[in-house]
This record gives C-alpha cells, structure tokens and sequence, in this order.
C-alpha cells in the first residue's frame, strides 16, 4: 500500500451574502429614510414579498414641497431648450438600464416579460416627446395679439410652480413618467406620491432621475399611502397645483378638491377609471400646469 | 450636569466680583480665574437640550413666548425710512389677520433711523433698540462712541445695543473694556444697555466666558451674542455659556442680567431650542421679553408660519407673508 498524504478537505465555498437594496424616498436630490421612520412590505402581483419601501409621513411631505420650492427659481429659469434636453437626458439614462426597468415593472403589475419591456420603451419613448415639447409648447399655446394700439402684444405660457402628483396607481413606470415628464418640462417643479401597491419602480426611476442632470427638488419622490399624505399637501398653501391622477376613490378625490381650493390650486381631476397610458397622450397635460402671462409693450415712442 | 460645568466661579483665588473691579490687574486675576469651559460637556448639554420635542398646547405658548422676545431687526446699508416704518407695522401686529398674535418685543435699527421707528411705533408698547458704538466694528475713538450713544438715545431709543472692543479684549486689556462699558452705559441714561461680545471673534469658549462677566461686571443690562454681521453668530453653546453667566452672576451680586441671541437664528425649531436652554438653565425668572430677546429678521415669519400651521391645521408658505 502506498502512502498517500492527507490532502486538506476544500472547505465548502461560503454563499455570498445577499446585498439588499433599502428603499428610501427621494427629496431634494437626495434619498432620505421616512422622518417617520416607518416603512410597509411591497408584494409581487400575486402577493409574494418583494421588499420593504419608505411610507411618507406628512412630514416628508412638507420636507418634499420646501425643496421644490426652492428648486423652482432656477429650473424654471433655465432655457426650454436646455430643459428640454435634461428630459432628453433621462431617458437617455432610463434606456441604459432597461432590463433592470424590465424586470421591475414585470414584478409589480405581473405582465409577461416582453409587455414589460414594451412599456419600458414607450416610458423611455413617452420622455422623448415630451423633451421635444419644452421649447414648441410656447409656440403653440402662446400667441401675439392684435391689438387696437401702438403695443406689442404677446403672450406667453409660464409655469405654475410646485406641482403635486399623485400618480396612477396601476400603471406604475409609464403612468408615473407620463405624468412627471409634461409637467416639469415646462418648469414646474413636483411633489409626486407614488403607486403605492407597485412603488418600486418608481423608486428605480429616482435612481435615473439622480443620475441624469435634473437639479435636486426638481422631481421629489415619495412612496406611502396616498390616502395618507395627500390631504397635507392638497392643503397645503405653497402648492400650486395639484394633479389627481392615481386618486380612484370619487369621495377622496372631492375631499381633495375641496382642500386645494383654499389657495385656488389648479386642479387636475382623476378620471372615472385609470387612463390607457398607451395612448396618445394629447398636449392637456403640457398646458394643465402653466399660466399665460401676457406683455403690453409700447412701440413708435 | 449643568452644575458640574460652573458652580462657583470664585474659587480660583477666593475674590469676589466686587474686589474684582479694584484694579486692572485683580480684574485680570478675577476674569483668568474663572473656571474653565468644559468643552465637550457644555456641546453634549446642548445637544440633550436640543433634543426636547415640544407639541401642541407647549409648542403654541413656546411659539407666542418667541415671537413676543423677538428685537424684529434690520441693520442694512440700504435702510430706508419707509423699510423701518414697514417693520414697524409688522411689529406691532405681527400677523394681521390675527388679533391674537403678540407683539415683538422692539424693533433694532441704526441711530438715524430712531425717530422713524419711534414715530411710527407711537405708544404700541413696542421698544426701540438702537445699535451704537460704530457698530459692528466697534473701531472708533470713546468720544465718536459716546457720541453716537448720545445721538441714539436723544433720538428715543429705549434700548442701546453696543459692541465690545474686540481687539482690546483679545489682546488682555480688560480693562479698557471695563471703563469703554461704564462710559457707554453712563451716556445711556435711562435707556437699557444690551452688550453685544460677538462670540464669532472670541475664538474659545472661555473667552466668551471671562467676556459675559466682564461686561456684566462693567454694568450691562443686557449680554447679547452678535451683531449677526460675523460668522459664526449666535450658536446653542456659546449661548449656555452666557445663560450660565448670568445665572451665576445673579447668585454672587443679586443683579439680574437678561440674554440676547442674535443672528443665525432662522426658525421656530431653533427659537424653540433656545427657550428650552433657558428654561433649563434659569428658569421662569427668565423666560420673559424683559430679560431674553431674540435678535432676528427672518425667524418671525417662520414663527408666524409655524403659528398659523397650529391654529388652521394646514401648512403655509412664504408668499403669505411679507418679506421684511
């Protein structure tokens, strides 16, 4: 018998840990935790656990709408040109990640991968058209008037200020892109309310939003029960518009009204049942959140 | 904890604040015999304090306590009569479309703009605090000082708000600071006199220690913290350090010295912070416009914001309010 040294036995190869992602708002650029500190488990479409996300008190909300205030100034200063190519931007981004969109977007409305990745596109494809809008909405909905006098009449669209959204709460990527994208691309800045059955890829999307030249409270994220935290902000008197669209129950969306009228809000209304996003979306959105200012200007003096 | 940070501050060499005055030198020996701040406790004290969450009915009354000690200021090149009779309706009817909103406690403007905010504060009750002495700088000779002084006071004012010669304090002339502070307060008469130490040049807390006592020793009615033109202004701690001054003073001389944090001070959570380090600190006796001022602009409208917020139950935004 020959002797045969004992080799070491390979010691088993240890599983790696996992490396999980915390969900956590968006606000002012960054990605704060709830001040709530609360959070509550997101499932798949047929109920199987997926992660836990941030539910936004009333607090992150008010923290939502002072930085989009302050980041109104200077997105709403900037060019339409140049804001134009910021959203031109995102989906540039957004395009670049598009099988993470697609696997989160199959997870949450439970669609086949290839519907999931079509809706990717039409996000991706919905922030183009918009981005294409920023400097022709002028030439659309602004005008020079004929004036009986020696002026220069014109007028011209300016945005309203801090938009807050509550977004669809079925469609959670194209829903949410195409009710962001029109109203920041004409300067507004928004406070949006996420789906809250299927907030993560919105959350997702707040990666993209981060990463692609818009200036932080431009887009402020936040995933929690909207039935929660929109009567503070439709309440709200430094919001000045307000945009209903993921609000199903008709007694809710009446209380929201009401709310908002206090500081005449421009109001959005929801419709009767969730809007096909598919769809062409029409340029009401675009307009739904500007103002028409209009300049009286002397000539021949 | 607040006890072990200063109790008696006369141990070092057995004076008392009355032999302290006798000479240059026993001044000296008295201000560098006070005991040291204890640095890390005095920021840890301060952030315990800070941490107090104070809601509903608390918050309402901390709210109207605030805005009731605010010295509504504005101190700017660009000044105008019509800015400070602004300010003036603001500060008596802080919030018009509620009757129930206290008054600020005075308004604080340059010596020539005096007899505007006199005029138009009438009898409201309102005060009005003038800045003197070459503010900020304090860079100017005893008479031009005295001068000033005199002017402001002739002019109404009920409150002078002087700076302390910096550069004489920090180079160990306490004494000329000590007899600059007597003059000052000689030519006030009956007006009150605030002493601003501006701690953002203090450089140590020990000296914004030896400062607050000699400037209450010299006869100050008032310590206050800055002139808000210097950064850092008022800080939570170099503000306990003066609330303890104050406190001990009162307990060895039986005078009473009242407190003023100026500059930096912004919202209605900070305000409440400091309420909280007085109250902590010293008590009732000082939790009155009488002997605690804030010196601010902007902290009123968020007081007022926060103010509304508690009594409609929705939040406000600054277009509700007027800027100055």
């Amino acid at each position: 018998m020959v002797w045969r040294p004992t080799l070491p036995t390979k010691p088993p190869r240890p599983s790696r840990l996992d490396v999980r992602k915390t969900s956590k708002l968006y606000i002012g650029g960054g990605f704060p935790r709830s001040e709530s500190g609360r959070s509550y488990a997101v499932s798949d479409s047929r109920g199987r656990f997926l992660a836990n996300a941030s539910r936004a008190s009333r607090k992150d909300a008010r923290d939502a709408v002072v930085a989009a205030r302050k980041a109104f100034a200077g997105w709403s200063a900037k060019t339409a040109y140049n804001r134009g190519q910021v959203v031109y931007r995102i989906a540039e981004v957004l395009e670049g990640r598009h099988p993470q969109f697609a696997a989160e977007v199959e997870r949450a409305e439970g669609l086949s991968s290839k519907a999931a990745s079509a809706l990717v596109d039409a996000s991706v494809d919905r922030l183009v058209w918009y981005a294409g809008w920023a400097d022709k909405v002028a030439q659309v909905v602004g005008s020079t008037n004929p004036v009986a006098g020696p002026y220069f009449d014109f007028s011209i669209p300016e945005p309203t200020g801090v938009v807050a959204i509550v977004a669809p709460q079925e469609s959670s990527l194209l829903g949410l892109v195409s009710v962001v994208a029109p109203a920041v691309v004409t300067g507004n800045t928004c406070v949006v309310m996420t789906s809250y059955e299927r907030p993560l890829p919105a959350i997702a999307l707040a990666e993209v939003l981060a990463t692609s030249d818009v200036p932080g409270g431009v887009v402020n994220l936040l995933t929690g029960d909207p039935t929660e935290v929109a009567p503070w902000i439709a309440s709200h008197m430094d919001v000045n518009a307000i945009d209903l669209s993921g609000v199903s129950d008709q007694q809710l969306a009446t209380d929201l009204q009401v709310a908002a009228a206090d500081n005449l809000k421009r109001i959005m209304r929801p419709d009767a049942r969730e809007l096909d996003w598919n769809a062409d979306p029409g340029t009401g959105r675009l307009t739904a959140f500007l103002e028409t200012k209009t300049v009286w200007h002397p000539i021949g003096i | 904890m607040t006890s072990s940070l200063l109790k008696t501050p006369f141990s070092a060499d057995g004076a008392s604040p009355t032999d302290a005055v006798s000479s240059p030198a026993a001044l000296r020996r008295f201000l560098h015999g006070l005991p040291g701040v204890d640095q890390v406790g005095c920021e840890a004290r301060v952030a315990t304090l800070s941490s107090r969450s104070i809601k509903t009915t608390s918050k309402s009354l901390a709210l109207d306590l605030a805005i009731s000690m605010i010295d509504l200021t504005t101190l700017e090149g660009q000044d105008t009569a019509g800015k400070v009779r602004a300010l003036c309706a603001k500060a008596k009817r802080p919030d018009p479309e509620d009757p129930t909103c206290p008054r600020v406690a005075a308004i604080c403007v340059y010596p020539d703009m005096v007899a505007t905010a006199r005029a138009a504060l009438g009898e409201s009750g309102v005060h009005v605090a003038s800045v003197a002495t070459a503010f900020p700088a304090g860079r100017s000779t005893l008479a031009i000082k005295l001068a000033d002084t005199r002017d402001a006071v002739a002019a109404g004012a009920h409150e002078i708000d002087m700076v302390i010669d910096r550069g004489a304090f920090l180079s160990g002339d306490y004494q000329r600071v000590f007899d600059e502070i007597g003059a000052v307060k000689e030519a006030c008469g009956e007006a009150h006199l605030k002493v601003i130490l501006e701690t953002g040049e203090l450089v140590t807390y020990d000296n914004v220690r030896r400062a607050s006592w000699l400037c209450m020793l010299a006869g100050a009615d008032f310590i206050k913290t800055s002139t808000g033109k210097v950064q850092p202004a008022a800080t939570p701690p170099v503000t306990l350090i003066m609330l303890e001054a104050v406190r001990d003073f009162r307990e060895s001389s039986g005078r009473q010295v009242g407190v003023k944090a100026a500059g930096g001070i912004s919202t209605a959570k900070d305000a409440i912070k400091y309420l909280v380090m007085v109250n902590e600190t010293l008590g009732d006796d000082w939790l009155d416009p009488d002997w605690f001022r804030f010196g601010a602009s902007r902290l009123l409208n968020d007081l007022l914001m926060q103010r509304t917020k508690l009594t409609t139950g929705r939040y406000g935004g600054p277009d509700y309010y007027t800027l100055d």
